[in-house]
């Protein structure tokens, strides 16, 4: 299979490329068009802000590579929140691959502390506000999340979240409910990080690369 | 709903992880990677890799083994000692680390907090804060507990908090080795009065140590090392324990 991770000015993204070593996959990591549209499969991992990745994305003309991507793409953390429309971070006109606008968290008492660090747990169908506003749902047959189970716990850092929108597949519980997950089409995204997220994310990367 | 963190703590000299183990089943013991595999398969949540090595060829074999541990384990981790300029940091990260932890470095330059906020984010920054309740009350103390500074407790928590540290790992010196459990007031209060996560550390000798480190210390995560090398508690019992007493735990 043909693997690629973007190449861009956000960091951490060798911990993708290790987890899928682990996998037994060799991706490339690049910037190159050609090379990302022939990919099978196409990992946009990363930390970073918002406004300074729109606008290498944008300098080096991957904003419009990926918005046209036709496999499957994993965007992950500040992967997925550049695949929506806007950011609060830096006011940043994004992807707008996915109908929600980035916000920060805006702690409600002593014990939010921001960003959400640590291990929260995800869930699917359970959630009413889910089953509410996703009536179509594809929560648990986006592929992404299959043989998961309500409540498994993956690992999260991060100041800004997607507000739970059609395009929600989980959510996790963190001062409000939010979006853990989201799929549109060929496009999928997580806000937690699934490489560092022991076996239970090393389930999801395999789920993906089997889409 | 966010977890309790439970952090095992591996000193490492020149490669090799300094406390002895009983970890059954495992033929390496010594190498600090295969020791954080075994702890990440039984469940820990997050490590720190502690350099205690002096030599400048030491610190050569550590930066190999943080690249190693960022290749073959998938849980977070956080690597100190030896942590005193902003290039050391970047080094720590690009090796692997997704957290560096700071300790006299921070005291002596309280600007390098700053720096690594700005640079790579409050998440990354992690401040170590040894101290020692005494007459005078928690005073804290540099180079690993032999010198003792002008710095109380609780005012430089607040001021690392406020330069953007991302969590307190504060180790109490009188809990430290003794077994007796963490030194839950002084968790309480710093809980109380900083917008960031506390890591107890220091006192861990049986499992409801870590019951009231969270639950009367209010600590966001607990970090041992002994307890655990040496087998005296095992990471799923303790978590098992720690679920069934209503504390919320990754399992």
């Amino acid at each position: 299979m043909n693997v690629a991770v973007v190449k861009y000015n956000a960091g951490n993204i060798y911990s993708v490329i290790h987890a899928l070593q682990r996998l037994g996959v060799n991706p490339i990591l690049t910037d190159n068009p050609e090379e990302l549209q022939r990919a099978d499969k196409v990992l946009f991992p990363g930390q970073g802000e918002a406004s300074n990745a729109m606008r290498y994305l944008r300098e080096h003309g991957l904003d419009k590579v990926i918005t046209d991507l036709k496999n499957p793409i994993l965007g992950i953390c500040i992967g997925q929140q550049l695949m929506c429309k806007h950011s609060e971070e830096g006011n940043t006109e994004c992807l707008g691959i996915f109908d929600a606008d980035v916000l920060r968290f805006q702690p409600q008492k002593h014990e939010d502390k921001v960003p959400h660090m640590g291990w929260n747990q995800l869930h699917f169908a359970k959630n009413e506000e889910l089953k509410v506003k996703n009536e179509e749902s594809h929560l648990l047959d986006s592929g992404l999340f299959k043989g998961f189970a309500e409540g498994e716990f993956v690992y999260f850092v991060h100041s800004f979240y997607v507000p739970v929108c059609t395009q929600t597949i989980a959510t996790t519980h963190y001062i409000l409910p939010f979006s853990a997950a989201l799929h549109k089409d060929n496009f999928y995204a997580t806000q937690f990080h699934p490489e560092k997220s022991g076996s239970v994310g090393e389930r999801i990367i395999k789920n993906f690369l089997e889409l | 709903m966010l977890a309790k963190r439970i952090i095992p703590c591996l000193d490492v000299k020149d490669g090799q992880t300094v406390k002895g183990t009983n970890f059954v089943n495992l033929r390496q013991a010594g190498d600090p990677v295969e020791l954080g595999r075994a702890y990440s398969e039984q469940g820990a949540d997050e490590l720190v890799f502690l350099d205690i090595t002096a030599s400048h060829e030491g610190r050569k074999t550590f930066t190999d083994m943080v690249q190693r541990v960022a290749a073959e384990i998938s849980i977070p981790f956080t690597v100190g000692g030896g942590i005193s300029e902003l290039h050391d940091v970047e080094k720590m990260l690009s090796a692997g680390a997704d957290k560096v932890s700071i300790n006299s470095a921070a005291i002596r330059n309280p600007n390098l907090i700053d720096e690594i906020a700005y640079n790579f984010g409050s998440q990354v920054c992690v401040v170590a804060i040894d101290a020692r309740l005494d007459e005078n009350g928690w005073t804290c103390y540099l180079n690993g507990g032999r010198i003792p500074t002008e710095h109380n407790l609780f005012d430089w928590a607040r001021e690392a908090n406020q330069r953007g540290a991302g969590e307190i790992l504060f180790t109490s010196m009188n809990h430290d080795g003794v077994k007796a459990g963490f030194a839950n007031e002084a968790l309480a209060r710093l809980a109380e009065e900083l917008s960031i996560p506390v890591i107890a550390s220091g006192g861990a000798g049986c499992m409801e140590h870590f019951r009231d480190a969270f639950a009367i210390g209010h600590a966001d995560a607990a970090l041992a090392a002994s307890v655990f090398h040496f087998g005296e508690i095992g990471i799923p019992e303790l978590k098992e324990y720690l679920r069934a007493e209503k504390i919320n735990v990754r399992l």
